[in-house]
């Protein structure tokens, strides 16, 4: 029996347009957690604990189905999200995710947060052939689909963009001595690797004698102000800034205080305007550099854009209660856009088989809110949905753009 | 040199913090002869209240006076209604209910106020009087207001009829009720100066480490060690303690055993202390009559 069906699925695949013309609901393929009236997507995400400033994302996405459902749903069916709290926990992760699939039968896992936790699922969700796509965490280690079919991240990948740092700095900043902040698990590792890789190719076999000092600290540390004085006492010219939201803010406010003005480098995760420059003070911000491929919503300069526009249509009207200022109520936003296209794509073939296949052929798809020119593209070998990035830097109170898009190869 | 200095100035600062709630802990302790859990949650909460005052145009210091207000009027009610229905149930049961506490003023706090990291002012002027960044005003603030605060209740217990009475409520209750000492509204009265102290000391950190609701998670176990380090009966001691956790912390973790191993350190302390001196380096030995 299933070996029939997965015949006929190879039939399907290979026939491309097959699959997506719209035969009579008679002719639909279900796999679990999808039906005529109903597709069941899981989630899980951090509304409790050490983490739940990201429990923001998980909410967008929550209203952006709503409003789906309120307007007929995808293809005539309702999504049903059952997005659970896992605190930020791996643990707890792995529980729920065991409860999404075996029990609750979902169709596929959608944007699970966090880079630890979703390495703890990573393993069973290939095993158990699960789709697990536009995961969001941005470890490059999504990004393999030899030995990861199923699995399939969203945003650029840390490991890229420490890259591109690395290059800018060696490219910028004359004699850079470099000083490393970075929050010691696997997104920190993931950024540093990504950020040697580009010093070696920019100074060859001595590259590691740059960086002059490289220190870490736990998301237990109270303050990171004794890493910041060990930094600045190393004489280094050069900041890589490798920290979640509240540190960043310590660390941009104690560099400043205690008079430390290199150049400096804040990864994307922290590049909220209202969540990190503003609390750390936008004289304290000032010149710092990141990579940005998201509009950032407090630039006036976006203000009269269609796509901020609808954004914010939206968010008056479907998620009211949220902050207008806060930009992970985009990056819900458009995960839960780019979920809704791939589901649209998947017609009335609502296999797992298939989910994985469309998550598989976006062609420059437009996604709104993106930077102008960054598209999403992916094929069976190429996992890395968005993978150019601009480089941005504060000027008053907002991320400047300037140079052109950079993708890894460039 | 300069950056030796500049450590153990960051270290006292944060031995400040960890200081001030190591003096609600023990506030707590030695009015009801509990251990607080939700202490550091208490004291992110008041802080949020004080943020919300400023927000609404109160100037700082009326805002400051009426979270300590707030705060202990909060920690009174806590006791009347959710501990004294309590008070003689078994020690693992308030354990629990404080743990509950604890995430109980989480949750609210971030339903009310969002996880989003928040600014909160510092009633000290910007910059530092040395001229080179070794330790700005709202580090010497904090250290005094830390003192002040010591000074005050070391006042309030030693030398007024009240403060007495407390002591004699938590040591001994049964000869204070004779004594005819309210015994029960001592106990409120201790949790409510222990939540104006965390208020204080909520106030005083949010600066330096923002306000979100998980501000004090990390501190409190510093605070711990802090106040286990000079004795859990003894507040002068937790002071003198949570300045030396936080010195300790920094010149340890930066020139011993790195940075990753800071909490361990912690830790270890107050393992260390239990084990070698269960009393603490002040502590006074509790002889109970059997």
């Amino acid at each position: 029996m299933t070996m029939k069906l997965r015949r006929r699925d190879a039939l399907l695949l290979a026939g491309g347009t097959l699959v997506t013309s719209r035969g009579a609901r008679a002719e639909a393929k279900y796999g679990p957690g999808a039906s005529d009236t109903e597709i069941k997507i899981g989630n899980t995400m951090p509304y409790s604990g050490n983490a739940s400033a990201y429990g923001v994302v998980g909410r967008a996405q929550a209203a952006y189905f709503r409003m789906v459902n309120e307007q007929g749903g995808v293809n005539g069916r309702k999504i049903n999200f059952l997005s659970l709290d896992d605190g930020y926990s791996p643990p707890k992760t792995v529980e729920l995710v065991r409860q999404l699939v075996e029990r609750d039968q979902v169709l596929l896992l959608f944007s699970t947060l966090g880079t630890a936790c979703n390495t703890a699922i990573h393993k069973y969700v290939n095993q158990k052939k699960v789709p697990h796509i536009l995961i969001a965490s941005g470890a490059s280690k999504w990004g393999n689909p030899k030995q990861f079919p199923w699995s399939m991240g969203w945003q650029p990948d840390y490991h890229t963009e420490g890259l591109i740092y690395a290059k800018h700095a060696l490219a910028t900043v004359k004699d850079p001595k470099i000083g490393i902040l970075r929050q010691n698990d696997d997104m920190g590792v993931d950024y540093l690797d990504g950020f040697m890789e580009g010093l070696k190719a920019g100074l060859g076999k001595d590259y590691e004698k740059s960086v002059v000092a490289a220190v870490t600290y736990e998301v237990t540390d109270p303050t990171v102000d004794s890493q910041v004085l060990q930094l600045k006492n190393s004489g280094a010219n050069v900041f890589y800034n490798v920290t979640t939201p509240k540190f960043a803010a310590q660390a941009i406010k104690k560099s400043a205080e205690i008079g430390w003005k290199p150049a400096q480098y804040l990864v994307n995760v922290s590049a909220s305007i209202g969540a990190v420059i503003r609390p750390a003070g936008f004289e304290n911000s000032q010149g710092i550099i990141t990579a940005a491929y998201l509009k950032d919503i407090t630039d006036p300069r976006w203000h009269g854009a269609p796509d901020y526009l609808e954004w914010k249509a939206w968010m008056e009207k479907w998620n009211p209660t949220a902050n207008l200022i806060e930009s992970a109520n985009v990056s819900g936003y458009i995960g839960a856009i780019v979920m809704t296209r791939i589901l649209k794509n998947c017609g009335d073939d609502l296999t797992r088989e298939n989910v994985m296949h469309q998550t598989a052929s976006m062609k420059d798809w437009e996604v709104p809110m993106l930077l102008p020119g960054i598209k999403a593209n992916t094929s069976p070998t190429d996992y890395f949905p968005l993978q150019s990035v601009n480089l941005a830097r504060i000027d008053g109170e907002h991320w400047t753009l300037f140079g052109d898009l950079m993708t890894a190869g460039s | 040199m300069e950056f030796l200095l500049q450590q153990i100035a960051s270290g006292l600062t944060s031995g400040a913090i960890y200081a001030c709630v190591a003096l609600g802990l023990v506030m707590i302790y030695v009015s009801t002869d509990h251990i607080n859990f939700a202490q550091g949650e208490m004291a992110m909460f008041a802080t949020y209240i004080a943020w919300a005052l400023i927000q609404a145009g109160i100037p700082y210091w009326i805002a400051f006076g009426l979270t300590i207000l707030i705060a202990f009027t909060g920690g009174l009610l806590i006791q009347r209604f959710i501990l004294k229905p309590l008070e003689h149930a078994p020690v693992l049961a308030l354990v629990v209910c404080f743990i509950a506490l604890l995430s109980i003023f989480n949750a609210i706090a971030g339903m009310l106020w969002s996880y989003t990291v928040k600014q909160f002012p510092s009633p000290f002027p910007i910059g530092d009087p040395t001229g080179h960044g070794l330790i700005s005003y709202h580090q010497i603030g904090v250290v005094a207001v830390t003192a002040i605060m010591l000074g005050v209740l070391t006042i309030f217990f030693r030398f007024t009829t009240l403060g007495l009475a407390m002591r004699a409520a938590a040591q001994n209750p049964a000869s204070a009720r004779l004594m005819g000492v309210r015994v029960s509204w001592m106990l409120a009265l201790g949790w409510g100066l222990a939540a104006a102290i965390g208020s204080v000391a909520g106030m005083m950190v949010a600066p330096i480490v923002f306000l979100d609701p998980n501000m004090m998670t990390g501190i409190l176990i510093y605070g711990f060690a802090g106040a286990l380090v000079g004795g859990i009966g003894n507040p002068g001691g937790a002071v003198v303690g949570g300045f030396v956790v936080g010195v300790l912390e920094n010149l340890v973790g930066t020139y011993l055993i790195g940075n990753e191993l800071k909490l361990t350190f912690a830790l270890i302390i107050v393992v260390g202390v239990l084990i070698l001196k269960p009393a603490g380096l002040f502590g006074r030995v509790n002889v109970k009559r059997v």
